[in-house]
């Protein structure tokens, strides 16, 4: 099964034709990912050849999924334009939109949200400023390596990209069910409660590794969230014990203000609902190894 | 990016925000001679960025400009929490009748905007939610919706601000909105918005911040960063366009992607507890792409830092393959010995994930000075706290 991506997905990229776009499209058809197509308003009608493959580029989301059957858009369409294409997919309707675009201004991605709430949320938006999201052995729709882990039964979410590589790397030995990796700004679509319910709903995934950072209190929530909702195992990690308060740590959201969202309150409140929190990345791999053959 | 009052007081003014007449000073001077254009009693204040200011002697009213004068030079050059005072604000002087709160602010928790707004102001607002949260109206902003009058009307009924003045307040409510809007803020607060015994409705003190990802749509806030001061290491990185933030430490360190770094971060201060309390000195991301160039340049920022002992190459290669990282430090003490800049202090390097044999293999051969490879994150901390400890 796997969550929110899987075997049936078909992939269409925002901003393919881009350098971005087309660096990525290459390596995610190259792990396998099905890709149908582009999105360009600009190039409608026109084909690209990537990895030897001709996709053909189309000048909306509505028309690319009329003519391909996509039920998945990646988008590394620039900051500026991002809000456009975010509105597009949603309007679209389109199930699954990942938004990797990083620096969009954050009124803009206030404004995204609320436009997909507003449509009944029928799209659900990862991201943005994300890795984006890998079912390995299914799908991969995003930047995250294909290579660093095979098919296995740790489902994996993070605010952090290298983190979650870093994770992957070190439980690669099990292999997971997916990786989602929802972001580190301010404003995300996906959170971390949403991915927990997911895997908590998957038949597939049998442990759950969480990975937060600084800044906001959606750990916190998390937390919560575990305490009522979740049965599977979690093992927990935070990032930024040592940031001091009122500096940004290259995340826009990774900022503690005051006595908020400081590493430690989120380590607190997550082993106060039974989350194993591991105090470097090894460490909190080896925490759901152990998990993990405990199953 | 935090901005000053004065520069706060400027946008909300453009904006068409009452604000009261003054001007920035940077010398007792020139504090003299603004308080000379206002006429009559004047406000010094302390321009740093932090709260506390009033407690802290940063705020004295001057009843001519020699007293403006005599005040600006006790206030400037005031440590205020650690914030130098470089320069102070010249205001008239107001008569206040009444004092509120009232903020547009970023709500992560709900992913929309929210107005927090008071009649009890002047006070800190957290404050004043703890202990009547009664008297604090919290209202969320729909960013499509935004703020009208109609929404204003509803805010300022909310807040309990007094009937008399709420159209009044209203139309600032709105004029506050268009500023959160169009400055692409994530706060603008304002504290206190005043009453006058005329009843106009004032921003009497002004807190904004903005948000630094607009910067391709807003040419001028370029010009609002106050470049005197920023860290001088700091400066130097901007200008090299890499994400570093400077700390108290003795380990330099250099990853790939904000998450990894802070966890780095993170894992050298657990080791330095066994080496003599050793802390990591700067945050720098040197991003996915780890090019040579990036590379150097970051290497360069970190050697020109006094404290740093040891430093810390820490790279999981994901998308950037370890031979390529491997390659780009080989070619960075290359291009810095080139420079005439040499690496002084010794080099920790963990290189793992994608291609990491070849890229160890890399480095080996390079043979490069004072360079030791440990292949594991935690060993490396270990390593790196340990040198820098023995250096100390």
């Amino acid at each position: 099964m796997a969550i929110f991506l899987d075997e049936n997905s078909k992939i269409i990229v925002q901003g393919m034709t881009g350098s971005e776009g087309t660096k990525h499209t290459a390596r995610m058809l190259r792990s396998g990912a099905n890709i149908v197509g582009g999105v360009n308003a600009r190039k409608a009608g026109t084909t690209a050849e990537i990895e030897g493959k001709q996709l053909p580029v189309f000048g909306t989301v509505k028309e690319a999924m009329s003519e391909t059957g996509a039920n998945v858009s990646v988008l590394f369409v620039p900051p500026k334009f991002a809000k456009d294409a975010v509105f597009e997919a949603v309007d679209a309707e389109i199930p699954l939109a990942v938004v990797i675009t990083e620096g969009i201004p954050v009124h803009d991605a206030a404004t995204f949200w609320a436009h997909a709430c507003a449509k009944g949320n029928k799209t659900r938006i990862v991201g943005p400023n994300c890795p984006g999201v890998i079912s390995p052995g299914k799908s991969n729709a995003g930047i995250i390596p294909a290579d660093i882990t095979g098919p296995g039964r740790i489902g994996l979410v993070s605010k952090s990209g290298t983190l979650t590589y870093q994770l992957m790397y070190e439980l690669r030995d099990i292999g997971f069910s997916s990786a989602v990796g929802i972001g580190g700004d301010p404003i995300i679509g996906t959170t971390h409660i949403d991915a927990l319910e997911a895997f908590q709903n998957d038949p597939e995934t049998d442990v759950i590794v969480m990975i937060g950072e600084i800044g906001g209190d959606a750990e916190e929530r998390a937390a919560d969230y575990i305490k009522d909702n979740v049965t599977k195992p979690v093992v927990g990690y935070v990032a930024g014990f040592t940031a001091p308060e009122g500096k940004t740590m290259g995340h826009a959201g990774a900022i503690v203000s005051g006595s908020s969202g400081t590493a430690a309150a989120k380590k607190e409140a997550l082993e106060a609902v039974g989350v194993r929190v591991g105090k470097t990345p090894s460490e909190t791999a080896e925490l759901a190894r152990e998990l993990y053959k405990e199953q | 990016m935090d901005l000053y009052e004065y520069q706060a007081k400027d946008l909300f003014a453009e904006h068409g925000v009452p604000v009261l007449p003054g001007a920035v000073a940077a010398t007792p001077e020139e504090a003299k001679a603004e308080a000379e254009k206002l006429g009559g009693p004047v406000v010094i204040k302390a321009q740093v960025k932090t709260g506390g200011r009033g407690k802290a002697g940063g705020v004295k009213l001057a009843d001519n400009p020699d007293d403006a004068k005599a005040k600006a030079e006790a206030i400037l050059g005031l440590d205020i929490k650690g914030h130098i005072t470089r320069r102070v604000l010249v205001a008239e002087a107001s008569d206040i009748s009444e004092e509120y709160y009232f903020s547009f602010l970023l709500d992560r928790a709900n992913r929309t905007f929210l107005c927090i707004a008071s009649a009890e102001g002047g006070v800190e607002i957290e404050e004043v939610a703890r202990t009547n949260p009664d008297a604090v109206a919290k209202i969320a902003i729909d960013p499509l919706a935004g703020v009208d009058r109609r929404k204003a009307a509803e805010i300022v009924a909310a807040a309990n601000y007094p009937e008399a003045i709420r159209p009044q307040a209203a139309e600032v409510v709105v004029k506050l909105w268009e500023t959160f809007v169009a400055e692409d803020a994530t706060l603008v607060e304002v504290n206190p918005m005043v009453r006058d015994p005329q009843d106009n409705v004032i921003a009497l003190d002004g807190k904004v911040t903005l948000d630094e990802n607009a910067s391709f749509r807003q040419p001028t806030h370029a010009g609002l960063v106050d470049a005197e001061a920023e860290d001088p290491l700091e400066a130097m990185a901007k200008a090299k366009d890499l994400n570093y933030v400077k700390l108290d430490g003795q380990v330099g360190i250099i990853g790939n992607g904000a998450g990894l770094v802070m966890s780095t971060l993170d894992v050298v201060a657990y080791a330095g507890e066994k080496h003599g309390g050793v802390k990591p000195a700067n945050f720098l991301d040197i991003g996915g792409g780890a090019s040579a160039d990036v590379m150097a340049a970051g290497l360069e920022v970190i050697m020109s830092d006094e404290d740093v002992k040891s430093v810390f190459v820490n790279v999981f290669g994901g998308i950037t393959a370890c031979d390529a990282v491997a390659n780009g430090i080989v070619q960075a003490f290359k291009l810095l010995d080139e420079r005439g800049e040499s690496i002084s202090r010794p080099l920790v390097v963990r290189l793992d994930g994608n291609n990491a044999d070849e890229g160890r293999r890399i480095l080996d051969e390079a043979n490069l000075p004072g360079l030791l490879r440990v292949d594991t994150m935690d060993g490396a901390a270990d390593k790196v706290a340990e040198l820098a400890n023995r250096a100390v």
